[in-house]
């Protein structure tokens, strides 16, 4: 059947090619079509009977007619040649060279779609990754495995914070940090700028990591179909590269809100039923076929934790790629317009931001004994600080109470010395915490009662002394 | 029976094929790859089929086989402790047969057939007896929590003609055949058959009476959930529904339970298979995982076998209802199921409603959640399935279908608020959106067995919140100063109400279970604590000292100090507050206090 062309086409549009009388097309065939001048695009089926194959194009169907038009059907599915070598490479979408060297050959092949982890397989994420980052590392804590986006929007910058995790995440061994020998990169861009591109490429290279990475792009430019394909082209490279290689593997994907308007403009294509916002219903199956293949398999070395950047259309966290990416990621990262707007650099808006697996990759023997008490204070005592700001706003800094002044005093700490840093400051996480208990010590001893006495005692004294 | 045809058109998880005389519900095995699917719908000759795992290389006229059954589960001895998939095939023998990822076209059994299970037929129950579906016809000890009973299957009824004597059979042996009415002879066996998307019968509903304890202050103070009623946990992502959901798991007072994670994190449920074993149940001192039953479906499963997840958890909590246990199912989440259903309808063309869900949502979900109740079994005796589901709205927004379909049937609803777990309140159930429908109920419970005063109290703490609501709107505009000693009296203890009750941490050992007893202790120490500075503050006593009571910022502590069995400690804190207050309370009522605050007011 590979060896047959067909030359049936039946209409097309918006990435979309309908072909007739193709006998037994298998679901998800990858297809070649070659158009009138002779350039070859490739597709896949994701639709098929006897009367109808649908076929989405990952190059578009810009430019092409149904009369001279011709389909190749491969008889087996979209598949990724993987080698060792992939590290260091630039490849698009579907896989193919953009940096101008040959293509990956190799005997070992995988289908890009994978394969479900079985739960019970999976090994669960407790491994301290320490990003160098005050609000990440002291109370969003990111740890081996886990799917942790940035949630952001236009302007903000992501791509700075996704950049500086990249550079300086390493993992904390019993209070000693780790060399990265085994650690790899993939980097998955979809409908990004060339400027944002190059900036990621100077990043990696500066920080003599490029030799490690293995780069997935399709620009703003580049035809949107394509991003369907791409980060699970990306992940099946990064499954690759931590449970064939053992590597520890970090993923960074932007942005994933453009991902999902490939896959809407795909869905109206077809006529599938919108849900929300014209995205289809099955936008969370197919989010979450993404986000799940991160993290560790029992037995296996190697890990792959994820970080997707979601921008917010209209900073709006409701809107459902962001909403839904919450739903499946263990967690967020947010970034805030008013910090930005501030000077606070990285803006990160720590109350809406959470790590649910935080809990089991800090404290004794992790990172340090107090960390979770000392985390949960700071968000409870800026989220009473936010409070008192909205009041003062209303009745003026003068009517404050004492007590009010003091958690105002704190907030302005908290965001200028704890959430503030440079992009070039990699704290520990035990500077992170210090620096907590100092912001901390600006409140009265009592308004501290989620941390322990006996904390409060060895540190609380010793910060206000210092 | 089963009938033969072949694949005409693949759509995802919708496949159409040539299959006369399909009836719909039916199972279908399609292609070289075996792949299991169920009718959903006939036009003409063609069945639409709705497939459990990946179609991925599926081809038209591949052949299709019609199986005769519909989608059922298995039931006996050796499901307790187990974990499944959505299809009921356990994910630990997958592990061993197929390695780490999940292989589609697999069939594996989920009860282990080679194992013997030591069977005691019911002392009663002799030969020649006559006896009706759902009769107890002897027991299993399968662990040493849950002594099994083997059911005469419902649609069974009879004259018994045989019984083994006590001994050790497998799951397939014959231990006992009945002789109908009309003469046929049915074999009875350690387990049976039950099609999922069936109800399981019984003899009549009864009312259900005990308060399902979960330990969990907010809900079992605040808003309880009777033993058969239905419940559901809404809130948007990260307000803590899969730790709220893990505590009930874990803590509830119900002697099985069964937790479905519908469209879940992977993580989670390996946090879920990590932890439980390690756990012990808080009354029998047993492992906990010897009454539970895990059904896991994660989000990156095929997305019709998430929408059959929840039908084979809650036809397995019947079955153990049956037996005359009480049975709480925990579904998580809800949403994930409904946009299953969404998903399927949107391939099949039809007209969406609201936000794409079809126009049976409503009818589907209500038919479901009335799967709950607390019974009168076939063989005489009681038993309930406790429901309570996650609901995952969009946004948070709980005007969306899913919350306000699930809202109009259920009985306890505990929101979640994003406002209070982003202030790291958790468990975040927002106490003004929450209702529950069984306080009464509820009461007399308590009242007969912790205190008289328990709704009391309740109502009075509840009353507070509700204040310190309307006094917050009023400080938030002209700030704490404008209001009266009172009432900032009424906002202190609001507050310590919620961070010294209504917070209560998961990860703390000694706060993650709060028995009933230190539940009505911690309440009414705080009602105490606000009673007796009200009290003083009438006397004339300035707001401001009160406030800065040491006392204050240790019982909010009181929680964590003292666990469920130390409540000595408690008691103690009890009595140690009368002095205090008393000695307070003898300052500002001598004269020469009332003379130095009259002139305190005046300066």
């Amino acid at each position: 059947m590979s060896s047959l062309e067909y030359s049936s086409a039946a209409w097309a549009r918006g990435g979309l090619l309908a072909m007739r009388k193709v006998p037994e097309a298998a679901l998800g065939d990858r297809v070649v079509v070659r158009d009138h001048q002779g350039r070859q695009r490739s597709g896949q089926v994701i639709r098929t009977s006897a009367e109808l194959v649908l076929v989405q194009i990952f190059e578009g169907t810009d430019n092409l007619d149904l009369e001279r038009t011709w389909v190749r059907f491969l008889d087996k599915p979209f598949e990724l040649a993987l080698a060792p070598e992939v590290l260091g490479r630039v490849f698009n979408g579907v896989g193919q060279p953009r940096d101008g060297r040959p293509p990956i050959v190799s005997k070992l092949s995988r289908n890009v779609n994978g394969a479900s982890i079985n739960p019970a397989a999976r090994a669960y994420p407790r491994e301290f990754i320490q990003t160098g980052i005050s609000t990440i590392d002291g109370m969003n804590t990111l740890v081996r495995g886990q799917k942790l986006p940035v949630f952001s929007g236009s302007g903000l910058p992501h791509n700075r914070l996704a950049a500086q995790i990249v550079r300086q995440a390493k993992l904390l061994h019993a209070g000693k940090t780790e060399s990265h020998g085994d650690f790899a990169l993939v980097f998955a861009a979809m409908g990004v700028s060339h400027s944002d591109a190059r900036f990621f490429e100077e990043s990696f290279e500066e920080s003599g990591v490029l030799g490690q990475v293995a780069t997935f792009i399709n620009l703003a430019d580049d035809p949107p179909i394509e991003r369907l394909i791409l980060p699970r082209v990306a992940l099946t490279c990064a499954e690759y590269l931590a449970f064939d290689l053992d590597m520890h593997v970090l993923v960074v994907m932007t942005d994933m809100t453009y991902y999902a308007e490939a896959l809407r403009e795909i869905a109206t294509g077809k006529g599938d039923v919108p849900a929300r916002k014209g995205f289809p219903g099955y936008l969370y199956s197919d989010l979450a076929e993404i986000y799940e293949r991160a993290g560790r398999i029992r037995g296996k070395a190697g890990s792959i934790t994820l970080i997707p950047v979601v921008s917010m259309p209209s900073d709006d966290i409701t809107h459902p790629v962001p909403d839904l990416t919450g739903y499946i990621t263990e967690g967020q990262i947010v970034l805030s317009r008013e910090l930005a707007a501030a000077n606070v650099q990285p803006p990160v808006a720590v109350l809406p931001s959470l790590s649910r697996l935080m809990k089991d990759g800090i404290g004794e023997g992790m990172t340090r004994e107090d960390h979770a008490r000392v985390a949960s204070q700071l968000f409870a005592s800026y989220a009473k600080a936010q409070e008192v700001r909205s009041l003062a706003a209303i009745i003026g800094a003068e009517e404050l109470s004492e007590e009010d002044n003091r958690y105002l005093q704190f907030a302005e700490a908290f965001e200028n010395r704890f959430v503030s840093q440079g992009e070039r400051e990699d704290r520990t996480i035990f500077q992170t915490l210090d620096l907590a208990w100092e912001v901390l010590s600006l409140l009265p001893k009592e308004a501290l009662t989620r941390l322990s006495e006996k904390d409060l005692d060895a540190r609380y004294q010793q910060a206000v002394s210092e | 029976m089963s009938g033969q045809g072949s694949i005409l058109d693949i759509q995802g998880p919708i496949v159409v094929a040539q299959l006369p005389n399909a009836r719909t519900g039916e199972q279908v095995k399609l292609g070289k790859l075996g792949l299991m699917g169920e009718v959903i719908a006939r036009e003409d000759a063609r069945a639409v089929v709705q497939v459990y795992e990946n179609t991925e290389g599926l081809r038209p006229g591949e052949p299709a086989t019609a199986m005769g059954e519909p989608l059922s589960v298995e039931l006996g001895p050796g499901i307790l402790g187990g974990i499944f998939d959505g299809l009921q095939r356990p994910l630990e023998s997958m592990l061993e047969q197929t390695g780490e990822r999940i292989e589609r076209g697999l069939v594996i059994p989920a009860i282990d057939r080679a194992k013997k299970w030591p069977f005691v037929p019911q002392a009663e129950l002799k030969v020649g007896a006559r006896i009706g579906g759902g009769a107890i016809l002897g027991s299993v000890q399968e662990n040493a929590t849950i002594t099994h009973h083997i059911l005469v299957p419902p649609e069974i009824a009879g004259e018994l003609i045989d019984l083994v004597a006590a001994g050790d059979y497998t799951v397939d042996d014959v231990v006992g055949r009945v002789r109908d009415r009309q003469g046929h002879i049915h074999k009875l066996h350690l387990s049976s058959r039950w099609p999922v998307r069936l109800p399981r019968p019984f003899n009549k509903r009864d009312h259900a009476v005990q308060p399902l304890i979960t330990g969990q202050r907010i809900m079992d103070t605040f808003f309880p959930l009777l033993k058969g009623g239905k419940g559901a946990i809404p809130g948007p992502f990260g307000a803590g529904k899969t730790v709220l959901q893990q505590q009930i798991a874990r803590w509830s007072d119900a002697q099985i339970v069964i937790y479905v994670g519908c469209g879940e994190r992977g993580n989670e449920l390996t946090e879920v298979l990590d932890t439980f074993p390690q756990l012990t149940d808080p009354r029998s001192g047993r492992p906990l995982m010897e009454r539970t039953l895990l059904v896991a479906n994660t989000s990156n499963m095929p997305v019709v076998a998430r929408e059959v997840s929840v039908y084979v958890g809650m036809t397995l909590a019947e079955y153990f209802r049956d037996q005359g246990f009480d049975v709480v199912m925990v579904a998580d989440s809800t949403s994930r199921w409904a946009e299953a259903l969404r998903e399927v309808a949107g391939r099949l063309g039809q007209m969406p409603v609201e936000e794409g869900y079809p126009a049976y949502l409503g009818s589907t979900l209500a038919a479901f959640y009335e799967r709950a109740g607390r019974v009168e079994t076939l063989s005489g005796g009681h038993g309930s399935v406790t429901l309570i589901g996650a609901v995952s709205p969009p946004g948070g927004d709980f005007s969306e279908p899913v919350t306000s379909h699930t809202k109009d049937i259920i009985q306890t609803f505990w929101a979640l608020s994003k406002d209070l777990a982003d202030a790291r309140h958790y468990p975040a159930v927002d106490w003004l959106e929450s209702f529950s429908l069984f306080v009464d109920t509820a009461a007399r419970w308590w009242h007969e067995n912790v205190s008289e005063d328990w709704l009391q109290l309740r109502n009075k703490s509840l009353r507070l919140l509700t204040e310190a609501e309307e006094l917050n709107r009023i400080v938030n505009l002209v700030g704490v100063e404008a209001l009266s000693s009172q009432q900032r009296w009424t906002l202190e203890s609001a507050r310590l109400i919620r961070e010294g009750l209504l917070q209560q941490s998961a990860l703390e050992a000694k706060d993650s279970f709060c028995s009933p007893e230190k539940q009505y202790l911690l309440l009414s120490l705080m009602i105490d604590i606000y009673n007796r500075g009200a009290e003083i503050l009438k006397l004339g006593m300035p707001v401001q000292e009160l406030l800065r009571l040491p006392l204050l910022a240790k019982a909010r502590r009181w929680k964590i100090a003292y666990a469920s069995d130390e409540l000595e400690g408690l008691k103690q804190e009890a009595r140690d507050i009368v002095p205090l207050f008393d000695a307070l309370r003898a300052e500002y009522a001598s004269p020469t206090s009332q003379r130095s605050k009259s002139e305190g007011t005046e300066s």
